[in-house]
């Protein structure tokens, strides 16, 4: 296959700074930095990677609390989810949220949400509202395949089904529900099987390879764009650390974790660039240095950010109403 | 080159201290940033703990099998670069710490002290404040045993007239309810007289300047003067103002001044003007004016009655030289002017003739004494030797 | 002109329907067959499919849509059956409907409406029966209202759906029947204030939705007692209208709360401790309060009825308040 070097960079970029990005956050949660739980994406990035390249900048997204990647991609900037995680006032969320709760109206980007397929009925309804307005948009929904044994993610796919909204139901198959391995949760392991009893078009694909996902995420919108109902993707992917920070691992074998970082999606596609030549010499060091550069800007954005004042405590509980 | 500390990670919300199981490195070894340098137990488990900078191992400062808390040094390594101004204990670098609400301690409500234990309701209990009722003469009405708001107002009535009232005869009402307080005044209270001369050229001539700049119907008797004056020097003798309740002082919630004001067919009220001390000359005008008004129409509310926290007599313009005053309870002052006079008023070995007031102060002993009645009395004269001030 | 509460919110669907493209209804039966206490009836036909949505038994992921659509444009208005099912959507409720506003720094608002029966009294037991009104008055984030009477289910509709923040309206299974005058022009109503529907100086009764009716039986019984109460209906339950509890009760210095939930962290005890803490001072008895029996509804009637407020009840304990009793 052909592919123009731009697009090979900027695929490669984008993972890049993912694991950099997500490197530094580790570095400064052990420094006590950023508090509360940190999931890390390292060894997801092409999925991001990938599937962000189908999407406009007119559809929404929703994902979980692994989004990091997922927000730098869309187009949230580094030192606003940085400052966001130190839970700093110039964060995308206003510090209010926190590493899981990414959230940015300008890209779309509907969190960052904690609860196990919380977001798929959110996306569900948004879908639906793109449908009822008629907007050719679509809705995307990252998730990890521990949703599956959720109630929610039984109804979502049924009602999305059912009235053919225009949702992307994205599912990143990591193999582990926090320490629980999938074949010992679902009774049936066979995602695509379970997306396809609801009638939706569903397709499994190699998570760690960002062109294999780019052109399946592609496919899967067009057929949502074109009215026909949502669709369901499996991406086949792990992670190489933890689940989050305080994790002993002990569910899983490092031989195994050993294993699949030969696969890593970054590694593999600088091979298969510099082979096709759409890499040129010193590309990804002057990536590298680039990232390095945004990285470090990102953590000085939030280094010095400021902390909301304490007695803004109760704001945005509500909504703020003009005096009448 | 410098030395860098690695430190003991925050690997969790709830993560306090770790222990070291096992070195991989050795002093003199090269680490490289995200090399496993360690493993930590945890009470989730054993960790592998990366380091995080590019270096040559200088130190290791705990043993395997020490327990350390997070942000404690394990190992120290020579790198380049300055080393990180921020220590990783989480301790720092954490938000303001929330200030501790203001403690605030006021006395706004002062609870009056009771021999025993009974019940009444707070509504009750704060009604008998207002109406200066001592709620422990009281018996409840209730089949619960707990005095309420009805059997307080019962009280305050049956104390401000010994009769049940006949309807439209409120002025003998009041003249009854007048002879036992004073009676109970002379009983109960340790009176102390105090007096003295307060010189009123000044203040006579700022009123008649003053009031040649209004109209007739606004014109300032001296009285508001006398108040005004008699109300800022109650801020500096605050045991004058306010009342004997269950044997202690309760201060006033603010300077409430009564005017004693002579009804027809005789007998004194002095009902309240309130907060004296904060309103204008005119404005006391209007409200003496007022009170005199209402006093005579008999259209007082006995509240007005109770609210007074110093009681004010001036009756110059009878003729008297000096008032001795009754205390009206359960006050703890009254004060007195006499006639405003000619007299001769030497000063400086010389004798001149003076326009001047005998000021009077009968205090109950229990509250205040006579030195600060003095005090008090003589920032009553100072006042009034700068009416301006007054106003 | 003489209707039921049943019509007047129905129509304030259609009035909302009419008026606002962007409002849909949906939920279990709203559509084909007429809503199930028939509020909805001969809306589907009126609509369309589009605009009334039956919807599968999936409360979890038709109230998270619902909230989704908020969030895209839309004006949705959620018809959960009843409270009893809501359960099953809590999540959503709670984690992403009152929530989403807080998390992401005040970017995006849901304006989303939350229809709900609520309430006991019809023998359906333990499962069909609950009053939890008080659970979501628990929750910052979103509003919560009670209409008990036939100009609020007429008015507040409207009014919800223009509030940008989500609201939830608890309809009491049994008042769709019951019967009155409203004026034919009848339209939008506050949902901020608790509303005085009867002046009296002894007592206040304080009660919201299903127990308003006997709370105002109640108050008749007293008056031929010689006991003068003032009832309010409380209208909202979250944010309370503390200014019109605070000054009936600071005029007639006893109150009474009648509140169909249990009683053990019920809405009536944070009532009480908001008196407490507001007019202390004002209070010549103690607080009473009536709720349901610590008892998971009972099928009988019999039992049914001794678990749940009466006017009995209301008078044996107004009385007592009168007494000064504790």
């Amino acid at each position: 296959m052909t592919m123009d070097p731009r697009l090979a960079r900027k695929l490669l970029f984008e993972m890049v700074r993912i694991r950099r990005f997500e490197e530094k956050a580790a570095e400064l949660y052990s420094a006590g930095k950023i508090r509360g739980f940190l999931h890390l994406y390292i060894g997801e990035e092409a999925i991001a990677a990938g599937a962000m390249q189908a999407l406009r900048p007119e559809d929404a997204v929703f994902a979980t609390y692994r989004e990091h990647g997922h927000a730098l991609v869309r187009g949230i900037s580094a030192g606003a989810v940085m400052a966001e995680m130190y839970g700093k006032a110039e964060g995308c969320s206003r510090g209010r949220g926190g590493s899981m709760h990414l959230f940015d109206a300008a890209t779309r980007f509907y969190g960052g949400n904690a609860i196990v397929a919380g977001a798929l009925p959110l996306a569900v309804g948004c879908a639906l509202a793109q449908k009822m307005q008629r907007r050719s948009e679509l809705t995307a929904c990252f998730f990890g395949e521990g949703a599956v044994a959720e109630g929610e993610f039984h109804e979502s796919l049924n009602l999305a089904e059912l009235w053919k909204v225009p949702a992307l139901f994205l599912c990143e198959n990591n193999l582990y529900a926090m320490g629980t391995a999938l074949e010992r949760s679902e009774a049936d392991t066979d995602l695509v099987e379970k997306a396809g009893s609801y009638n939706v078009p569903a397709k499994s694909v190699d998570g760690m390879d960002v062109i294999a996902v780019m052109h399946a995420v592609q496919e899967a919108a067009d057929l949502v764009r074109a009215g026909n109902g949502p669709c369901f993707l499996e991406f086949r992917t792990y992670r190489f650390r933890a689940h989050s920070m305080f994790d002993a691992e002990l569910y899983r074998s490092k031989a195994e974790v050993e294993r699949w970082k030969q696969h890593c999606p970054i590694a593999a596609f600088v091979a298969r660039a510099t082979h096709e030549g759409w890499l040129a010499a010193g590309e990804l060091e002057a990536i590298e240095a680039q990232v390095a550069l945004e990285v470090g800007q990102a953590v000085a954005f939030a280094e010095a950010g400021t902390w909301e004042p304490v007695d803004h405590l109760t704001r945005d509980v509500y909504t703020e109403r003009a005096p009448s | 080159m410098a030395r860098h500390e690695f430190r003991m990670p925050s690997l969790g919300a709830d993560m306090e201290a770790g222990t070291l199981v096992a070195w991989n490195i050795k002093p003199g070894d090269t680490v490289k940033r995200g090399q496993v340098v360690a493993v930590v137990e945890t009470q989730k488990g054993a960790i592998d703990v990366e380091i995080w900078q590019d270096g040559t191992v200088e130190k290791l400062v705990v043993e395997p099998g020490e327990k350390v808390p997070v942000g404690a040094v394990l190992a120290t390594l020579i790198a380049e670069g300055e080393p990180a101004a921020a220590p990783a204990a989480p301790a720092s670098e954490q938000p303001p710490a929330v200030a501790a609400p203001q403690r605030a301690v006021t006395a706004s409500r002062p609870a009056p002290i009771f021999a025993g234990r009974f019940k009444i309701s707070p509504a009750a209990r704060k009604l008998a404040q207002e109406l200066a009722v001592d709620v422990t003469t009281l018996t409840p009405s209730g089949a619960e045993g707990v005095i309420s708001r009805a059997d307080v107002e019962r009280a305050a009535q049956a104390a401000q007239a010994g009769v049940p009232p006949k309807p439209g005869d409120w002025q003998s009402q009041m003249r009854k309810a007048i002879a036992a307080a004073m009676a109970k005044s002379k009983r109960e209270i340790p009176h102390y007289y105090l007096g003295t001369e307060v010189e009123m050229t000044r203040a006579l001539a700022w009123l008649e300047r003053e009031n040649a700049q209004r109209p007739v119907a606004e014109r300032m008797l001296y009285a508001v003067l006398l108040i005004k004056a008699v109300a800022l020097a109650l801020k500096e003798a605050p045991e004058l103002n306010g009342f004997w309740i269950n044997g202690a002082f309760q201060p006033g919630p603010g300077i409430h001044i009564g005017m004693a004001v002579a009804m027809r067919g005789g007998g004194l009220v002095a009902p309240a003007i309130h907060d004296a001390d904060k309103k204008s000359l005119p404005q006391l005008m209007v409200d003496l004016r007022d009170l005199i008004t209402r006093v005579r129409g008999g259209r007082l509310k006995s509240s007005e009655m109770a609210d007074p926290t110093i009681t004010l007599t001036s009756l110059g313009e009878l003729g008297v030289e000096a008032v001795y005053g009754v205390i009206y309870p359960p006050q703890v002052a009254l004060i007195g002017f006499g006639k405003i006079s000619e007299r001769a008023w030497a000063e400086s070995g010389v004798v001149a003739c003076r326009r001047a007031v005998t000021a009077t102060l009968a205090g109950d002993h229990r509250a205040s004494d006579g030195h600060r009645g003095a005090q008090f009395l003589a920032a009553v004269n100072r006042l009034l030797q700068e009416p301006e001030k007054l106003q | 002109m003489k209707t039921t509460y049943r019509e007047a919110m129905r129509a304030a669907l259609r009035e909302a329907l009419q008026r606002d493209p962007r409002v849909f209804l949906m939920g279990e039966d709203v559509g084909r067959y007429g809503g199930s206490y028939a509020v909805s009836m001969g809306l589907l036909a009126e609509f369309g499919e589009e605009r009334i949505r039956d919807t599968p038994l999936s409360e979890s992921a038709f109230v998270g849509a619902g909230i989704g659509a908020a969030l895209a444009g839309m004006r949705p208005i959620v018809e959960v059956m009843t409270v009893n099912f809501s359960l099953l959507a809590l999540d959503q409720i709670l984690n992403n409907a009152a929530t989403i506003r807080h998390m992401s720094g005040g970017q995006f608002s849901i304006p989303l409406v939350i229809r709900m029966a609520t309430g006991g009294g019809r023998q359906l037991a333990a499962q069909h029966s609950h009053s939890l009104e008080g659970w979501y008055a628990h929750i910052p984030g979103i509003r919560v209202v009670a209409p008990a009477t036939l100009a609020d289910a007429r008015g507040m509709l409207w009014t919800a759906l223009a509030d940008p923040d989500p609201v939830i309206i608890f309809e009491h299974a049994l008042l769709y029947n019951l019967e009155g005058e409203l004026a034919a022009d009848a339209g939008a109503v506050d949902i901020d204030k608790a509303a005085v529907c009867r002046a009296g100086g002894d007592l206040t009764l304080i009660t919201y939705g299903g127990s308003l009716g006997k709370t105002l039986q109640a108050a008749e019984e007293l008056a031929r007692a010689g006991i003068d109460a003032e009832v309010i209906d409380l209208r909202t339950l979250r944010p309370l209208d503390d200014a019109t509890i605070i000054a009936s009760v600071s005029k007639t210095h006893r109150a009474l709360i009648v509140d169909e939930g249990w009683k053990s962290g019920s809405l009536a005890a944070e009532i009480m401790a908001r008196i407490v803490e507001q007019a202390f001072y004002e209070l010549d008895a103690p607080l009473a309060r009536v709720c349901s029996a610590e008892v998971p509804i009972p099928y009988p009637k019999h039992l049914e009825d001794a678990a749940l407020p009466q006017v009995a009840n209301i008078l044996v304990a107004a009385e007592g308040v009168m007494r000064g009793k504790a």
